[in-house]
């Protein structure tokens, strides 16, 4: 796979990287568009401001980094730990505009007035966590070093987040006005996720194995759980109610036991429908990808069922099944929004408050962490499939 | 010894082991020979149960396997296979030492043992105990799915094709060396094969199989001489027949004495190198180290059975 838009031997060319001229347009365009909106209050439309616009000087000084910093990323012979360093410095001197603005912008005592992140911001942002993102895949890193990166990258974000830096934004305006209720959600949003994750480990694996060992009832499980899993997830939540809510009002301590028509249990209840068929077929998928000569052997040696079960299938079918967490915890951090419909809780509440008000900050304000969330669940993951990984032959690399 | 007693395996209507009758001898290596489909596997399979018969015993040691809860059974009983089934989750030293840890001997000694067996097997154990087993090559790894099944010094080794993954330059010296190692233990050895060669190699006995039922069941020489149907007699291969006789009998088998010109040839080697020696050098005779002489016109009479060199 080459990037280079030369023709080999003709060195004074000079070589083009392809995604770095994509990211260099779409930085660009971040850079003439709008980098906030300044609003005289929460929910009328604001007026675009350009970086210039709202530092003067220094703000045309930092547009022209951003574009000489563009520009670099379109060289092929870029190192990509330079190219990466770009990426990196890019989204902080992003987030570190934006916060500047917000402070310029802002009347001093006026507590109406807002300022938001808009396109322009955006699209930098992207320009330059893409350029970053693309630098790392391509510089083929150890797993600790990986690992380091995903931390690094969540210290500097919760540095910069934590330092007030950018308490004038709109979002973290938002965030001001309800700390507690904020922090309330995101623990409400973990429980959902990972309860009902580990609700369908906990069914779903045993399930697996059953239709693992007992081939004649693949077919019907796996077709009911495929069903569930085409049922849209607003359909599901409206099933729910009446049949939970008959539950709750007809079945002796069903009520006093959580079970109820809206709140956190219906919400829970779907979320686990849905990642009970990723759990059972994968289970199912990696214990057969078991070479049939280790468990025959495993056998053979005199383990019993349990012992081969235990000590050789789910060791060896183990990368697959976490593949399905993988795709079951960033499937349900993104579904559990849907659940502030039904007074489930999480971040949604706030996507559906701030829809209900027009308020986009507010929507932003579930939006963001929920983004967020799944991004960290989805790369630890990869991550750590990768780590158990580990006992197969390496990939050649080319 | 084991005695298998009118072995019968049916899946609804087919029959894939049929009334099979055979013993083997403690200290002795049975060869089942046969086309795929024969049975073979099944029968070996039945014998630590991991077949259930639908009717017939197996007795080892006079005992009947039936009495033995099947996984007790199969801790006694070495098992290898084709592919060697090493598990690939666990390093080398882990896999030979799975059976001595089902039975819970002492960490020490389980230690010991799978270095004294990947030193039998010409493995280093600074270098390989910890090693993976994809890091291994094809033959190292069969040697380790060998050790594994010797591990808690089973007396009864079953093995499946345990060859069949290698190419033949090194099957025949894997050969050679599980040959030497079972006289060495003295560990009885029922071995799978569709191979004929192989079981005339390795085989005190064969049994010749062929759609679930034990068409014959003998000493080398006596299948490749008296061939009991003409199915046997196919399965042999008419022209390679002289070769596999001569490669069962040695030179000191056939000295005579006399003298020769020429590079002597030792007593140890079979009379089919002797042919090949007297057709590659285009002499008569040969000279036999230590004295007497084999000549080619009696390697060609052994050759058509008619010699009998085995007495």
């Amino acid at each position: 796979m080459t990037d280079l838009a030369s023709p080999a031997g003709t060195a004074s060319t000079p070589a083009i990287s392809r995604p770095g001229l994509l990211f260099a347009a779409l930085g660009f365009v971040g850079l003439v568009v709008p980098l906030v909106q300044f609003k005289a209050n929460r929910i009328v439309l604001g007026e675009g401001v350009l970086l210039p616009g709202a530092l003067g000087a220094a703000g045309w000084l930092l547009a022209a980094a951003f574009a000489v910093g563009l520009l670099a990323g379109i060289s092929a012979r870029l190192d990509y730990r330079l190219r990466l360093l770009i990426g990196c410095a890019g989204v902080v001197a992003a987030l570190l505009a934006l916060g500047a603005t917000a402070q310029a912008l802002t009347p001093p005592d006026n507590n109406m007035a807002r300022v938001a992140p808009a396109t322009g911001f955006w699209l930098l942002m992207l320009a330059f966590a893409l350029m970053a993102t693309d630098a790392l895949s391509r510089m083929h890193l150890s797993l600790a070093q990986r690992w380091l990166m995903l931390a690094g990258a969540g210290v500097v974000i919760g540095a910069i987040l934590w330092s007030g830096w950018l308490d004038g934004v709109s979002v973290m305006r938002e965030y001001a006005a309800r700390k507690d209720l904020f922090w309330r959600e995101a623990w409400r949003h973990l429980i959902l996720a990972f309860g009902s994750l580990g609700a369908a480990l906990v069914v779903g694996l045993p399930i697996g194995i059953g239709i693992y060992q007992s081939p004649r009832l693949r077919r019907p499980v796996l077709g009911v759980l495929n069903i569930l899993q085409t049922i849209p997830s607003l359909a599901l939540f409206g099933i729910m109610i009446p049949i939970f809510g008959w539950i709750a009002a007809n079945v002796p301590g069903a009520a006093s036991a959580g079970i109820a028509g809206i709140g956190i249990f219906p919400a829970l209840v779907a979320l686990f429908l849905y990642s009970l068929l990723p759990v059972v077929s994968n289970t199912l998928v990696g214990l057969n990808g078991v070479s049939p000569a280790a468990r025959d052997a495993a056998f053979g040696l005199g383990m019993t069922e349990a012992q081969v079960l235990r000590g050789v299938l789910l060791p060896l079918a183990l990368p697959v099944i976490i593949a399905a967490v993988r795709i079951v915890l960033v499937q349900n951090i993104g579904l559990a929004v849907i659940a502030g419909l039904i007074g489930g809780g999480g971040f949604g509440t706030f996507v559906f408050q701030g829809l209900n008000q027009t308020a986009m900050d507010l929507v932003l304000l579930g939006a963001l962490p929920t983004i967020a969330l799944a991004l960290i669940a989805g790369i630890a993951l990869d991550l750590l499939v990768e780590a158990l990984d580990r006992h197969k032959p390496e990939r050649t690399e080319a | 010894m084991i005695e298998i007693r009118n072995l019968t395996k049916r899946y609804d209507e087919t029959t894939v082991v049929d009334d099979v009758s055979l013993t083997v001898e403690t200290g002795q290596i049975a060869a089942l020979v046969g086309t795929s489909g024969s049975g073979k596997t099944t029968l070996l399979r039945m014998i630590n149960r991991l077949v259930e018969p639908t009717s017939g015993t197996v007795l080892i040691d006079g005992t009947d396997t039936a009495t033995i809860a099947p996984h007790i059974l199969r801790r006694r009983i070495g098992y290898a296979i084709q592919g060697h089934g090493l598990f690939p989750h666990r390093t080398v030293g882990q896999n030979i030492a799975t059976v001595p840890t089902l039975l819970k001997w002492p960490e020490a000694e389980i230690r010991a043992r799978v270095d004294e067996l990947l030193e039998l097997f010409q493995l280093d154990p600074a270098q390989f105990r910890d090693r993976m087993p994809h890091e291994l090559s094809g033959g190292q790894q069969q040697r380790v799915g060998v050790a594994r099944a010797l591990a808690a010094r089973p007396e009864l080794l079953l093995m499946d094709e345990p060859f069949g993954a290698l190419d033949p330059v090194i099957r025949a010296k894997a050969q050679e060396d599980l040959r030497a190692l079972q006289r060495q233990l003295g560990t009885t050895l029922v071995i799978v094969t569709h191979d004929m060669e192989e079981a005339v190699a390795l085989g005190d006995r064969i049994a010749v199989m062929d759609k679930g039922r034990l068409l014959q069941y003998g000493p080398p020489d006596e299948i490749l001489t008296a061939p009991a149907t003409p199915f046997v007699q196919a399965l042999i291969g008419e022209g390679e027949r002289p070769f596999r006789l001569l490669s069962l009998s040695t030179v000191a088998d056939l000295v005579q004495p006399g003298e020769a010109p020429g590079p002597a040839i030792p007593p140890e080697a079979s009379l089919r190198d002797a042919l090949a020696e007297c057709l590659w050098s285009g002499r008569e005779l040969l000279p036999v180290e230590g004295g007497g002489i084999v000549t080619l016109a009696r390697l060609r009479e052994c050759a058509t059975g008619a010699g009998a060199a085995t007495t």
